[in-house]
């Protein structure tokens, strides 16, 4: 990984040649000569400058206060359309690893960001990117201190992929695990379910709603803090992207060995995105949020744990959706409205609208 | 939400299960015919809520699932072509063929392009004059009238650059069928809502009158369920033998008179291969003579189809009412929905992949209430592109 592409021995931050000659990515902004360095230095350093990455080494070196361990994660980012409602692919890289970090209990520290740009691609959506990552990570807290650019022809990418990696520090004596959920548990989640997912699939589709739906992308380190501070009891959480509620409870459910059983009417789903499941024909337990955890907490701390987490902005609509069980092993089911029983299955392939 | 909420009420539910608890004297064998009633019976666990009261068997009707493999080979060969674009829906896409899938084929390079609505399809062939354009008719007669008028719209447009590869399949045949079967065990039928309110009631009341036997068409919520399952056991314990109408927001009795013009406009009805059941006279829809260069089976020449289906699956006779997914060794085992082995598994809307997806039996030992299926393995999950 080197610090924002490769640039020559004579490359200067204040280098006065813009990248501004083009609009658009051309091959040339990948070569690593100077028309990389001029990219770097006209979109990328402007945004996230800080001492770490104007540095401009072949890696970066982050100064930890004492600690015995710190948590590392990956996350690739592809989503179409590049903007949607609640945010854009920038926006989304920074919170998804962040969150990611937030929900282990570490505390985000600092990003690497790597693009891979496609030749042709406006150069200044790529600003807009860059300056949507500048605010999402001053609001989660963080630095991006590496980073990569590389450039594909024409036809082999789909506008911009970004890829972002995070370490964090993670308190001593924390021990945030999906392997230890135990019967008796609370299951919790901080706010409703699908959003994300069916923002993205409603711009795809084209559909409108009276009100907009809006991804929920947003970074859960505040929340989080909060839920900690007031509990020793929280045993793991889970942030619901890809797979939704269903493959964050399936996979708590499969490394503890236990069951878990949840009410169908506890579960918040918002009005409009019911409807857009209705009209799509998918399940809104299945579809993703960028924004949103699920805890599973010691039955005796649930109710201070739902209360920190009701006073966070994120976890205003916070709730208990069911428990840990031992009755059905690493089965995940759902008490329907109506009094019946389903096992809540992770999804099998490709979410794909059913026909009628 | 207005129009679901009231309709998916808890009380009213329960409510509604008493009264047909009350009102059966015996355990009555009724079949719902359409494969979205069998996905909502199951997911809301009706069946077992009612299991004392009535046995709830699962029909025919899941489109996807009864398209004969020959017809998704054949739609695999067309999407193989270079200058083809296939549009299909969604469920549709992941059905395996004899050898592969139209997903896979989609990765290996194929145009194969998901889509809501058939006219979505000819706009996609307005836009690539150069390419050849089939759109994947599938379906009852739910989805006929949309089809027929993408053809009918691509003719006015001149867009002689799409085509329909057809499949469409009717539902009052199969019904024909399953009740003059020697083994038949159905005493009543929950009717198709959505067939009905395109092609209105008049033939289900000639089946009830033609075969003496109940059928109360009904929707896909749960209230609308019980209802209809209610109207079908009052039925029969009575000794009636009526079409019922308990779906009247949505079906009128004769139906949408503009939807059903269109599809006489466009298609014929003809003799239709059902997977898993076999032929059925006068089961489905052709297209018109006269609307020859918009079928795929004559626009592109595929040649002999060589289809090979799996010599295990019972799909024929869960079909008919004659089996539960449960009854099968190979269910939830060598047959799931990523591994489907026929019919009744390859759509989220058969009864096997409903039972599967919604944690049917087989059980594991020592567990008698709770329902249970073998988990999907991690790298089953979805590969979909939301963050």
């Amino acid at each position: 990984m080197k610090s924002l592409s490769d640039p020559p021995a004579a490359f200067s931050v204040s280098c006065p040649v813009s990248a501004s000659r083009y609009d658009r990515i051309v091959l040339g902004h990948g070569s690593g000569g100077r028309l990389s360095a001029d990219l770097v230095a006209d979109v990328f350093l402007p945004a996230f400058t800080n001492p770490t990455l104007v540095a401009l080494e072949d890696q970066a070196t982050v100064h930890f206060a004492p600690t015995d361990r710190i948590a590392v994660t990956t996350d690739s980012f592809v989503v179409q359309p590049i903007f949607f409602p609640g945010g854009d692919i920038g926006r989304l890289a920074v919170h998804g690893t962040v969150n990611d970090l937030a929900v282990g209990g570490a505390k985000p520290l600092s990003l690497t960001a790597a693009f891979i740009l496609e030749e042709g691609f406006e150069i200044e959506k790529l600003r807009r990117i860059v300056a949507s990552m500048k605010a999402a990570c001053e609001e989660a807290g963080v630095q991006i201190v590496a980073g990569d650019t590389k450039v594909v022809e024409r036809g082999k990418g789909d506008s911009v992929f970004i890829t972002t990696t995070g370490i964090g520090l993670l308190p001593h004596g924390s021990a945030l695990s999906i392997a230890s959920a135990r019967a008796g548990d609370r299951v919790l989640v901080s706010g409703s379910m699908g959003d994300h997912g069916l923002a993205i699939l409603s711009v795809r589709e084209g559909l409108s709603f009276e009100t907009a739906l809006e991804s929920d992308c947003a970074p859960l380190t505040g929340l989080v803090h909060l839920m900690m501070r007031g509990s020793s009891g929280i045993r793991c959480m889970r942030d619901p992207t890809r797979g939704g509620l269903s493959s964050a409870l399936n996979e708590i459910a499969q490394a503890s060995g236990v069951g878990i059983e949840i009410s169908e009417e506890a579960v918040p789903v918002r009005t409009e995105v019911r409807g857009a499941c209705e009209l799509l024909g998918l399940d809104p337990f299945y579809a993703a949020c960028e924004g949103r955890l699920v805890a599973v907490v010691a039955e005796t701390d649930a109710g201070r744990v739902l209360d920190a987490m009701r006073a966070h902005p994120l976890g205003r609509a916070a709730r208990d959706i069911g428990s840990v069980v031992t009755s059905h092993p690493r089965v995940v089911t759902v008490r329907t409205g109506v009094g019946g029983v389903r096992t809540l299955a992770m999804l099998a392939g490709e979410a794909l609208p059913r026909i009628c | 939400m207005k129009f679901l909420d009231e309709y998916r009420d808890a009380e009213s539910a329960r409510r509604l299960i008493e009264t047909i608890r009350q009102a059966s004297s015996r355990r009555w064998v009724l079949m719902e015919v359409c494969g979205g009633q069998t996905h909502s019976i199951v997911k809301y666990g009706l069946d077992e809520l009612l299991s004392d009261a009535v046995e709830l068997v699962h029909g025919p009707g899941c489109p996807v699932c009864v398209t004969p493999l020959e017809i998704i080979d054949r739609a695999l060969a067309i999407a193989s072509r270079p200058d083809a674009i296939l549009c299909t829906f969604g469920d549709m896409a992941r059905v395996p063929g004899s050898r592969t899938d139209l997903l896979a084929l989609r990765a290996q390079g194929a145009d194969v392009r998901v889509v809501y609505s058939p006219l979505d399809a000819v706009e996609v062939a307005a836009r690539h004059p150069d390419r050849r354009v089939v759109f994947f008719a599938i379906g009852f007669e739910t989805t006929a009238p949309a089809n027929a008028m993408s053809v009918d719209l691509a003719r006015r447009r001149r867009l002689r650059n799409f085509s329909v590869l057809v499949s469409h399949v009717r539902v009052p045949p199969a019904i024909d069928a399953i009740v003059e079967a020697p083994d038949n065990r159905v005493q009543a039928f929950l009717g198709p809502g959505h067939v009905c309110t395109v092609l209105g009631t008049g033939e289900y009341s000639e089946l009830a009158k033609r075969h003496g036997i109940p059928i109360a068409v009904t929707g896909f919520e749960p209230i609308d369920l019980l209802a209809g399952i209610l109207a079908a056991v009052r039925q029969l314990e009575e000794g009636r033998a009526e079409m019922q109408n308990c779906y009247g927001r949505v079906v009128l009795d004769a139906g949408n008179q503009s939807a059903q013009n269109l599809v006489t406009s466009v298609f014929e009805v003809c003799d239709r291969k059902w997977r898993g059941i076999g032929s059925i006279p006068n089961s489905g829809y052709r297209l018109r003579d006269h609307l020859r260069e918009h079928d795929a089976e004559v626009v592109f020449d595929v040649g002999a189809i060589d289809t090979a289906e799996s010599a295990e699956c019972i799909s024929g006779l869960i079909l008919r009412g004659l089996k539960k997914p449960h009854d099968c060794p190979a269910f939830g085992t060598r047959c799931t929905p990523t591994t489907p082995l026929g019919a009744t598994m390859v759509s989220s809307e058969g009864a096997c992949a409903a039972y599967y997806a919604y944690g049917r039996p087989p059980r594991a030992p020592g567990l008698r209430s709770l329902p249970l299926a073998g988990m999907p393995k991690a790298a089953e999950s979805a590969p979909g592109r939301p963050s």
